[in-house]
């Protein structure tokens, strides 16, 4: 049962890859600007939903901190790939702290490094808050995510303080992104579907029982935040390359509660869900746009709506959350063997 | 720092103090009986503010028949949200409420934002609150002293719903335990329904002093004065009434010195709260005033 | 000194002395029942020994080495495993997966190696998988691998607990109420089973269980726990004789 068709299932595996990265061949090469910026918005909301699930569906500990890993990360590629030049014309109220001002590294390396300084601070802000019980957890790592974006305010000779950083080069685009979407979902599968994925869900499911089996439970959930951190810089590295302009504020609690949008309503614990919802937050967020512009019905003429998206967005999450709690997919996951269940009658 | 600067900061505490109790307690409430962080509870400081201010611009109302209003509305909307929201979540897992209730609380700013505009509105503040008061030297707003008045009457009378009226006895019994209180025949439902009564009730009290405090008002000032409060609940002992007015004085006071003494970290103001919290859940995580409850292995 | 010991174990919650001055020495392959009236500290004593609760004062050893309030996780890795009394298993994981969990304290491959699935990975997860379909055939659950552990019905938990707990490779196993909401029918079988897999694994078993039949069928010593003291001590058939032990269970009888 285990090992049976486990070739066809790489192969498959492989061909959908191939079929994908073909299908952003074609994107890239015929798509407007519009649309792959919206597909490639896409792309970091499935690192980020995949990562977050990673931490509160898997695992089952309450993180309200992603925003601010993914402001660190972004911060710091950010601060990586910019060239001197385009730092002394940034920092004009204070310069720039020594190194950081004469440094400039190509985008790979500045992304990698601004995951690791993500995970780097998971491990920092794990080890205090992760003894913790559920509800405290979660107000110590939104406190965590506000206090990141005071700090990224008032650090003024490294963030810019609220002025942001400006001009950064637009190196995001669906290959960076969608590469990274693979490598994210792939590496986070296999760590969900190995000895220690079933440590993590064993946690989740039950503490004392996990514990009393040999779990050290610390250990694991601390390396859970620490590998969604990891994934949460990588996001806000190429989110802050597509943007190319960053501020404190873009890394608030807002954008935490979006990718707890998206991870609820693909439901929690399922990363196949995770992914398809990320994938059509973003779609369905410029779709909704229409219902802020003005419109005519049946002769009424109603004017223009901003910020009508998110008010029917956190609807959406209450109704979901209310009447239909396993989002999308309940814990459920996608895998080949259904689908050759049903094509292949043995 | 000289005796008068520094009698003028303790005043200032004080009162930014109050209000943060006043949030507190309804955070401590609600948790106390449903151990649900009710993250909407900022939110609701904010309609808080805005009733009033509509009453006193729409409908000319008096700042004190505003206040009233205010507070019968919020009431209202805060049962509406148990009842809407929460309640068909009683039985499920504690993360599906709590990200019901962010969600609340995200749908509330967001309504906010649409029906009342993200630009902030300036709030009326009635002439008896923009008098100076000298006292041996000290100069203090009149409202900074009102306001501590105002909170006191109404903490007053929280005291004395939940420790002297049979409502109130019915509220500790729940908190307690809801299962035995419902077998002794108490109206759980009900009870939770007057708790969120009460509690969004205090935070429009807090609202509309903190309105004319600033005094200006927008969709989401809310979110840190909400936070604060629940951490100033954590850290007096979430659960408990009086914890909630001890933590929420400790917070106000604590804040305002710190960037009275140490100026040149007054940017650093709304992480302090949060390093407190933290602090305080690594030392004695049951607060100041709570009580150790030992789980069944 | 022998094989374990909890000398004077106290265990205070506030006001409440839930265990009082409690000893216990087994050896190599005992078979120990713990019995007492509900509220007795049974499960306390477990959940000290497991490192669940940390005494209020007294000491544990086992295999010459001081566990006292040791996290639970080292006290399983160094050989004490457990089944609870309300069962606690993993009810979203399928059957296997339960009982590979307890593998894992043993797993010498980083996470690397895990996401990769390098060979030294690779070998350990199929050892790991071949063991578990093992222990499973031995509780005769290994048809259900792949269901949830959530689905099976209140006896075949309880085997599942007990595999689970086997899966850490233990020397000594604690059972907490083993038999509770079985049929006789199952409760024989149950009796047969422990007895087995004292011999087959080289376990040192203590129990805790509410059915004499049990406790009297297969324990060769019997401690008996009232009010967190220990009031008698002895083989099944003393204990069936000692006035003490009448009189605690017949003083329940009268309330119940």
């Amino acid at each position: 049962m285990r090992k049976e068709k486990l070739y066809l299932r790489y192969l498959l595996t492989l061909i959908s890859i191939v079929i994908l990265f073909l299908i952003i061949w074609w994107a890239d090469g015929h798509l407007d600007n519009y649309y792959k910026r919206v597909l490639t918005v896409s792309g970091i909301y499935i690192i980020l939903g995949v990562s977050l699930n990673l931490i509160n569906g898997i695992t089952g500990i309450f993180s309200l901190g992603h925003a601010g890993f993914m402001g660190l990360g972004a911060y710091t590629a950010a601060l990586l790939t910019m060239s001197v030049a385009q730092k002394q014309m940034t920092f004009f109220i204070e310069p720039l702290i020594s190194p950081l001002d004469k440094i400039s590294i190509p985008f790979l390396p500045a992304l990698l490094i601004g995951g690791v300084v993500a995970a780097f601070f998971g491990l920092l802000i794990g080890i205090p808050t992760l003894r913790l019980g559920g509800d405290y957890l979660a107000i110590a790592t939104l406190g965590f995510g506000e206090i990141i974006v005071v700090v990224f305010n008032n650090t003024i000779n490294i963030t810019n303080g609220a002025l942001g950083l400006k001009g950064l080069s637009p190196y995001t685009n669906l290959w960076w992104t969608y590469g990274w979407a693979v490598f994210t979902v792939f590496f986070i599968t296999r760590l969900v579907n190995s000895s220690y994925g079933r440590a993590l869900k064993a946690i989740r499911e039950n503490e004392v029982a996990a514990q009393a089996m040999g779990v050290n439970i610390f250990y694991h959930k601390v390396l859970a935040f620490i590998v969604g951190a990891f994934f949460a810089g990588i996001g806000g590295g190429l989110l802050a390359h597509l943007l190319t302009t960053i501020n404190p504020v873009a890394f608030n609690f807002f954008l935490t509660f979006n990718i707890l949008i998206v991870i609820v309503i693909g439901g929690l614990g399922s990363i196949t869900g995770s992914v398809i919802a990320g994938f059509f937050f973003p779609i369905l967020l410029e779709w909704l746009r229409f219902i802020e512009a003005p419109m005519d019905v049946f002769g009424i003429h109603i004017p223009g709506i901003p910020g009508m998206r998110m008010v029917v967005f956190s609807l959406l999450l209450l109704i979901v959350m209310i009447f239909y709690q396993r989002g999308l997919m309940g814990r459920s996951e996608f895998s080949w063997d259904f689908i050759i269940k049903r094509f292949v009658k043995d | 720092m000289s005796w008068e600067s520094f009698f003028q900061n303790l005043s200032n505490g004080i009162s930014l103090g109050g209000l943060y109790a006043l949030i507190a307690i309804g955070y401590s409430m609600v948790y106390g009986i449903l151990r649900l962080i009710n993250f909407a509870h900022g939110d609701i400081f904010m309609l808080g503010a805005y009733i009033a201010f509509y009453g006193m611009l729409i409908f000319s109302l008096p700042w004190w028949l505003s206040l009233i209003v205010s507070i019968i509305l919020t009431a209202f909307i805060g049962i509406l949200i148990d009842k809407g929201a929460y309640k068909p979540l009683r039985n499920a897992p504690r993360i599906s409420a709590l990200i019901t209730a962010i969600g609340v609380s995200f749908f509330l700013e967001n309504l906010g934002l649409v029906v009342f505009g993200g630009r902030p509105k300036g709030f009326y503040r009635p002439h008896i609150f923009d008098e100076i008061i000298t006292i041996k030297g000290v100069r203090i707003l009149s409202l900074t002293f009102y306001s501590l008045v105002i909170t006191a009457i109404f903490l007053v009378l929280l005291f004395y719903i939940v420790y002297r009226t049979k409502t109130g006895l019915g509220m500790r019994a729940v908190s307690t335990d809801m299962e035995t209180a419902r077998l002794m025949g108490i109206d759980v439902d009900k009870i939770i329904s007057i708790t969120f009564a009460i509690g969004s009730g205090l935070a429009a009290v807090g609202g509309v002093l903190w309105a004319m405090k600033y005094p200006q008002i927008n969709p989401l000032m809310g979110i840190f004065p909400g936070l604060k409060a629940f951490i100033a609940a954590v850290l007096g002992g979430i659960g408990s009434v009086g914890g909630a007015l001890l933590g929420g004085f400790i917070l106000g006071i604590a804040e305002i010195m710190l960037v009275a003494f140490m100026p040149q970290l007054s940017g650093y103001r709304d992480a302090f709260a949060f390093l407190i919290l933290i602090l305080i859940l690594l030392v004695k995580p049951t607060g100041l005033l709570g009580v150790e409850v030992k789980e069944k292995a | 000194m022998p094989f374990f010991k909890a000398d004077h174990l106290v265990m205070r919650f506030g006001g409440l002395v839930a265990v009082n001055d409690f000893n216990l020495e087994l050896q190599p392959g005992d078979l120990v029942g713990l019995i007492g009236p509900n509220g007795a500290g049974k499960t306390t004593v477990f959940n000290m020994i497991t490192g669940v609760y940390r005494p209020t004062s007294g000491r544990i050893y086992f295999q010459d080495k001081d566990i006292t309030g040791k996290r639970p996780d080292i006290i399983t890795a160094l050989g004490i495993a457990r089944t609870f009394q309300n069962i606690r298993l993993f009810t979203d994981l399928s059957l296997i997966e339960n009982v590979m969990v307890s593998y894992h304290v043993r797993l010498k491959s980083n996470i690397f190696e895990a996401v990769f699935k390098l060979p030294r990975y690779m070998r350990q997860e199929n050892a790991m998988y071949e063991e578990a379909m093992e222990l499973l055939h031995k509780v005769e659950l290994d048809h259900l691998a792949e269901e949830k552990a959530g689905s099976l019905p209140y006896g075949e938990q309880r085997r599942l607990e007990i595999a689970r707990a086997l899966a850490t490779h233990p020397k000594l196993l604690l059972l907490d109420e083993p038999a509770a909401g079985m049929n006789p029918n199952e409760t024989l079988q149950l009796m047969d089973f422990i007895k087995q897999i004292r011999d087959e694994f080289d376990l040192t078993i203590l129990l805790i269980e509410h059915d004499m039949k049990v406790v009297m069928g297969i324990c060769e010593r019997i401690w008996v726990l009232d009010y967190g003291k220990t009031i008698a001590v002895g083989t099944p058939s003393e204990i069936q004789n000692n006035p003490e032990v009448i009189k605690a269970y017949l003083g329940e009888e009268e309330y119940a």
